[in-house]
């Protein structure tokens, strides 16, 4: 350690710069954790009074004493039960052909360079791309099946390359062993890498989800209405989601100012579903991850 | 005799596999192209009736009786709240990711990593909703000109979403710097401050400019924030005290409105939207290079 009081002047000056420009830097970071605070709690001030039993178990209504998110949770939890196994099996099959089966080669490295690029795609994008072929052209209009398949695409990157970390850990021993007993490729991958991979390729697809979760912006571009009094009841029917029945009753808290407690309330429930989500990750991580 | 008939099988079930497998890597390579397909296709449907004279103008009109289509209104207010975003998100990414990777102990990197995390998993309509009933109103009483809806206030938390991103891809390059030069540096008498600028910063310059690339592509195509907080204005300007729709906010706006379809209004949501996808892809493959081309190599 430098001595502060060397009596050299010009020494006594560099040590002091970089003691302040420390401080100035670690305010960053204190700049951003702040706001995350002062985020946080906006949103849990706007919500007290208004998250309660009632609004968790009544259904939309114009009256915002009267509104409730029964459907809305009711159709964020439907998209995921189909959106969950479609990404999930895509996502694995496809990290799977990447890492154990063409592992070079022209078409490994299209495929590589495409999901990459896929991930960077905004969101929007993903919301025309739906709009075209699952609304229009398969005729699924904004039902629950066209949402889910919309965010299955723009999830998967996520998926894909979080299954490919995880196969990719699995050491080459395992994978000789079961060769060496004659198990065929395809038998070492169901018996040998899948189980040893699947903490890993579990927690990048809830990672994945909870993306999926909050994403706003292609559910309203296949053209969610913006009232829908209607409970879901099969795949086919419309939908709506936390995130965009957050969307618009902050656009309408013009109009009724309560509609602004009733979106922060809602942003309350959608970030303790994350949450929880994101901890179950954690745990699972944690849990099951074998080291060799 | 049985036992080659099941080893038979055995191996055609693999092939079997391979070819299911391949077909679900494929339809990643569909969804690009069709992304690419539909944004071509209904877009030149587009820019068969509207000339590239009228885009380039400054009236933007699309739902009037005689429709007008000039895009540089939305493209002003993507650039406009684009670059607050990142006057806001490069100094704050970077200094954030010097002090993380060179001066913060494992006790508070320990702390703030997961935090910044937490920052960079809520969801951008969470953030929209925090500009529009937090910030705004916060900067109404700073700046008293300023309007309900307008450019500045999700340009801020644009930055705010976009920190965790550059913070942690900045910090990752520099630490992939080796420890050697830092030991060389310090041995010559350097202090840590002069360590971090002189010798490490200039060695993750690639990795720090391509994570401020990236920056800049999301902030181009988050749609959120600017749906809720900058207006659905279409009149030029310039003033980031005055409402103005992004490229991406069109798009939002008129699919939950009632745009018909096969209307050329209906069409110039895929011109808008290709000409975002160009802008966005354009500088990820930016990003890529300039990681690749200029990196160090120890």
């Amino acid at each position: 350690m430098l001595n502060s009081r060397s009596g050299n002047k010009r020494l006594d000056r560099r040590i002091i710069l970089d003691r302040s420009i420390k401080i100035v830097f670690s305010f960053s970071v204190f700049i951003a954790l702040g706001i995350l605070t002062i985020l946080l709690s906006s949103i849990i001030i706007q919500s007290i009074g208004w998250l309660d039993w009632q609004f968790l178990t009544s259904n939309l209504s114009i009256n915002a004493q009267r509104a409730g998110i029964k459907g809305v949770i009711t159709g964020t939890l439907l998209m995921m039960v189909i959106l969950a196994p479609v990404t999930l099996i895509l996502g694995v099959a496809t990290a799977i052909f990447l890492e154990e089966y063409v592992r070079k080669g022209w078409f490994h490295s299209i495929v590589k360079i495409n999901i990459s690029n896929l991930s960077a795609v905004p969101s929007v994008i993903f919301g025309l791309l739906g709009l075209t072929i699952f609304s229009r052209l398969l005729g699924l209009g904004s039902s629950i099946l066209a949402g889910a398949l919309t965010m299955s695409l723009l999830i998967l990157p996520i998926v894909v390359v979080s299954a490919q970390e995880a196969i990719k850990a699995v050491p080459g021993f395992l994978r000789e062993a079961s060769y060496a007993m004659g198990a065929t490729k395809w038998t070492t991958i169901r018996k040998v890498v899948l189980p040893s991979a699947l903490p890993g390729i579990l927690t990048g697809s809830i990672l994945g989800l909870s993306r999926a979760i909050g994403e706003t912006a292609p559910l309203i571009v296949i053209g969610i209405p913006a009232l829908i009094l209607k409970m879901p009841q099969s795949i086919m029917d419309n939908f709506t989601a936390l995130p965009v029945q957050i969307y618009y009753w902050t656009l309408d808290s013009v109009l009724v100012r309560e509609y602004a407690n009733l979106a922060a309330a809602t942003i309350v429930v959608l970030l303790t579903m994350l949450l929880t989500l994101n901890v179950s990750a954690i745990i699972l991580r944690s849990k099951f991850q074998r080291r060799y | 005799m049985i036992v080659r008939t099941t080893k038979k099988l055995k191996y055609a079930a693999d092939r079997g596999i391979l070819v299911l497998l391949s077909a679900a890597a494929l339809i990643s390579i569909v969804t690009s192209v069709g992304i690419v397909l539909t944004l071509v296709f209904d877009a030149s449907k587009f820019f068969q009736v509207v000339g590239f004279r009228e885009i380039f103008s400054t009236k933007l009109a699309p739902l009037a009786k005689e429709p007008s289509f000039g895009f540089l209104p939305l493209i002003t207010g993507t650039l406009i709240t684009s670059l607050i975003a990142m006057l806001v998100a490069v100094p704050i990414g970077v200094t954030a990711a010097i002090y993380m990777s060179e001066f913060a102990g494992d006790r508070i990197r320990k702390i703030v990593k997961p935090m910044m995390e937490l920052l960079a998993g809520i969801p951008t309509i969470v953030y929209g909703f925090f500009a529009y009933s937090t910030v705004t109103p916060f900067l109404i009483k700073l700046i008293p000109g300023l309007n309900a809806k307008n450019m500045l206030s999700p340009g801020i938390v644009m930055g705010i979403m976009i920190v965790p991103i550059v913070a942690s891809l900045s910090e990752d390059a520099m630490n992939s710097v080796p420890a050697s030069l830092r030991e060389g540096s310090l041995a010559l008498g350097s202090t840590d401050l002069e360590t971090a600028l002189k010798v490490v910063f200039p060695a993750a310059t690639s990795g720090i400019v391509a994570s401020v690339v990236l920056g800049l592509s999301r902030a181009v195509g988050e749609t959120m924030i600017v749906a809720i907080a900058a207006g659905s204005s279409k009149n030029f300007t310039l003033d980031v005290t005055a409402p103005l729709q992004t490229m991406t906010a069109y798009i939002v706006e008129f699919t939950s409105g009632d745009a018909g379809s096969g209307t050329t209004g209906y069409y110039s949501l895929y011109a808008v939207g290709l000409i975002l996808f160009v802008f966005t892809l354009l500088m990820n493959l930016a990003a890529q290079y300039i990681s690749k081309r200029f990196r160090e190599e120890y």
